[in-house]
């Protein structure tokens, strides 16, 4: 064998230039920006009476297909429970309450601060914008689906019945609205003004003021201030949100936080790797010497 | 010890075993034909809940583990330089390249978008740990292939008869063997040692992808060590499954299986396997979940069932010195350590995801199914076609002293 440890040490440090390099690019993966004027939409339960024109205006701003607009005055349907889908990226429930008018809860996309869809994405097909919204970019997806692991409020949708260029669907904030200085199409035909559209930090002061004003319409709680590290989303309603639809045990830590530092952990500057190469690569080249050692004083070849 | 060399098996192809193989094969495209006629939706039961079903479950999660062989053998035999496992390196080697090669088939048959699979070679994201198995698995194949070249140069160099018209490129294909002969000799050492890395890495990060799903996941299986847990899991099935294959495989052959060589390999087993288990169940205690074993569901049948079969068990059989002589015994426990570790895999990304707007469970359809077993029995007819046609397999030879010449290229002989 041909084999010094020069060489050895040599490929060695290759190896971990090169992978150290690569990974500094690799950890520039879409930026969660984060803007302090971020905006979000606060949906108040109690002010919703489920018209579910909202539905309806979200599928006409995306192209979608829908009945006219009267045939949603049928409240048949709010009884279903209902989730986003690919036929509608937002839905409207309803649930019963303690008072005489029931509670009417609109689901769609949080918009979470830290999104797991953004963290998950392979190709980073997912990222959260300056303005608050987490949309998807349908050039790089390659239709995996982690995305759909991810979500703790299980929003993704995907295509299943398209063997070419499947998409994910979900609420994208009407960016394409928002960037003209429009209201998301739901915020805009909201005719009991249900939603608010509006910063996200000046949302909260209007919530608080709201529940500070009428402690007995609501439970003092902003459903989405800390939730999973805070969604662009804030809901406020007269029930615990555990009873309406919203997903138990979720914690305040973002989704994708034990995912993340296991991930960083593992690839500290690509240190961990090229340790365990440098190890690997001088266990090998002692064995190699002890055993040629054996071997020579055996007499063999 | 006798002397083995590693030589093409002298062997027919078509058995009836064989013909069976086909026909599953054959069910198994035919649905794979409705998969990209229909979209994925036309053949599985994936559904809005459920993103992830069998195929991410078997075919690729269970699939890494058990070309976990690959890995751990080299390990073994390269880096700790055992000399007497030298001859079960090859086999190893062939079952990994092929299993991550199925890997990468079963990826693309899972994924929306199945031509864009190179997209995570130019579109980073490191905070995914899907991308980096995605990229640790893409490079490790291709270690894999490096590492398995000799065996294809082992057997043309010299041979090179080419039909008819390509007489002429007899001579080139030649000297590019010999060159590429000659390159590897001095190189492997790097490749097998990257192998190694990568592999810790992936196999690892293949637990990390469930820890993203946090409460959706059951508390039996979420835990922030998951990725320790897969790579001790991973670590302990690499023996079994080189077990398994060649006793399988010198039955199939009606060759001698080599009990000594296994053995010692089974004995191995034990102390990994003992490790896996008391990290399993120090998490277990550490975090209280053995309160959901008190409630009789799926979830805590399927891990009893994922422990006490697949794990425990077999450790019983394997700490005795006699079952590990005895081929019967040494084949049960290392097939409940396979079963094990597959049903581990199949329990942490199916048993245990429970979204939390389920409306039934999801389990898999017959098209899903099909071109899992389909995929699989290709897989056997490809490894019986390279055995056949490539010296993989080691047999006594009296008349050469070689031991594995090409199994460490650049190793002192
Ligand atoms: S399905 Fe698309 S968007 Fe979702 S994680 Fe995969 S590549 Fe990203």
């Amino acid at each position: 064998m041909k084999l010094s440890r020069r060489s050895l040490l040599q490929f060695g440090a290759l190896l971990g230039v090169t992978i150290a390099g690569g990974g500094r690019s690799a950890r520039g993966g879409p930026k969660n920006i984060l803007s302090d004027d971020r905006m979000g939409v606060l949906v108040d339960t109690t002010v919703c009476v489920g018209y579910r024109n909202c539905e309806w205006a979200c599928k006409k701003a995306h192209d979608m297909s829908t009945l006219p607009i009267e045939t949603y005055e049928n409240r048949d349907v709010l009884g279903q429970f209902r989730r986003p889908n690919l036929e509608s990226l937002t839905v409207v429930n309803e649930f019963p309450s303690d008072k005489p008018i029931p509670i009417d809860v609109k689901v769609q996309c949080m918009h979470c601060d830290h999104p797991a869809c953004v963290s998950a994405c392979i190709v980073g097909a997912f990222s959260k914008t300056e303005k608050g919204a987490v949309i998807w970019d349908s050039d790089k997806c390659i239709g995996c689906r982690y995305c759909m692991v991810a979500c703790p409020f299980q929003i993704p949708a995907f295509e299943y019945n398209k063997p070419i260029q499947p998409r994910i669907l979900k609420c994208d904030f009407c960016v394409h609205r928002t960037a003209n200085e429009e209201k998301p199409a739901c915020v805009e035909i909201c005719p009991v003004e249900a939603l608010t559209y509006g910063r996200r930090h000046d949302l909260v002061k209007v919530a608080r003021e709201r529940i500070r004003k009428h402690p007995a319409r609501y439970v003092d709680h902003i459903y989405g201030e800390h939730e999973v590290g805070g969604t662009s989303w804030l809901y406020l309603a007269g029930k615990d949100f555990k009873k309406i639809g919203f997903p138990r045990n979720l914690g305040n830590n973002p989704a994708p936080g034990v995912s993340e530092s296991i991930q960083h952990g593992i690839f500290a500057y690509f240190m961990p790797p090229a340790l365990l190469y440098a190890l690997l690569g001088s266990i090998m080249w002692m064995r190699r010497k002890i055993n040629h050692e054996e071997s020579a004083s055996d007499g063999k070849p | 010890m006798e002397n083995h060399k590693a030589q093409p098996l002298n062997r027919k192809y078509f058995t009836p075993g064989v013909w069976v193989l086909v026909a599953l094969a054959v069910n198994g495209l035919i649905f794979l034909g409705f998969r990209f006629y229909g979209g994925i939706g036309s053949v599985t039961n994936l559904n809005q809940q459920y993103p992830w079903g069998l195929w991410i479950a078997v075919d690729v999660a269970a699939g890494v583990a058990l070309a976990a062989g690959g890995f751990t053998t080299a390990a073994l035999g390269h880096i700790m330089h055992r000399e007497h496992y030298h001859d079960i390196i090859r086999p190893a080697l062939l079952t990994a390249m092929l299993g991550y090669t199925f890997v990468a088939i079963g990826v693309c048959i899972d994924l929306g978008r199945y031509y864009f699979v190179w997209h995570p070679l130019f579109m980073w994201n490191g905070t995914s740990a899907l991308f980096e198995v995605g990229m640790c698995v893409m490079i490790y194949m291709t270690v894999l292939y490096i590492e398995f070249l000799p065996i294809v140069t082992e057997r043309f160099v010299g041979r090179v008869h080419l039909p008819g018209l390509f007489k002429v490129l007899n001579r080139p294909v030649d000297s590019l063997l010999r060159f590429l002969d000659r390159g590897l000799h001095k190189t492997m050492f790097v490749f097998i040692i990257a192998g190694v890395v990568l592999s810790t890495l992936h196999q690892s990060s293949l637990g990390t992808l469930m820890v993203i799903a946090g409460p959706k996941m059951h508390p039996l299986w979420q835990t922030p060590i998951l990725p320790l847990l897969f790579l001790l899991s991973a670590v302990s099935v690499g023996f079994p499954m080189v077990i398994v294959e060649s006793l399988a495989a010198s039955r199939s052959f009606g060759l001698k299986p080599e009990m000594e060589v296994l053995g010692r390999l089974g004995r191995l087993v034990a102390p990994l396997l003992g490790i896996y288990l008391a990290f399993k169940l120090g998490d277990m205690f550490i975090r209280e979940t053995f309160v959901y074993l008190n409630e009789f569901t799926i979830e805590s049948v399927m891990w009893m069932l994922e422990v006490v079969l697949g794990v425990v068990v077999p450790l019983r059989i394997l700490l005795s010195r006699k079952a590990t002589r005895h081929r019967g015994w040494l084949f049960t426990a290392a097939f409940l350590v396979v079963v094990g570790v597959a049903l581990n895999r199949i329990n942490n990304f199916i048993v245990a995801y429970t979204p939390p707007y389920a409306q039934a469970r999801y389990s898999p359809s017959i098209g899903e199914i099909s071109i899992t077993v389909g995929l699989i029995a290709i897989l056997i007819l490809l490894y019986r076609f390279v055995v056949i046609n490539f010296p993989v397999i080691s047999l006594p030879d009296g008349s050469r002293i070689s031991p594995a010449k090409y199994a460490i290229r650049g190793a002192p002989s």
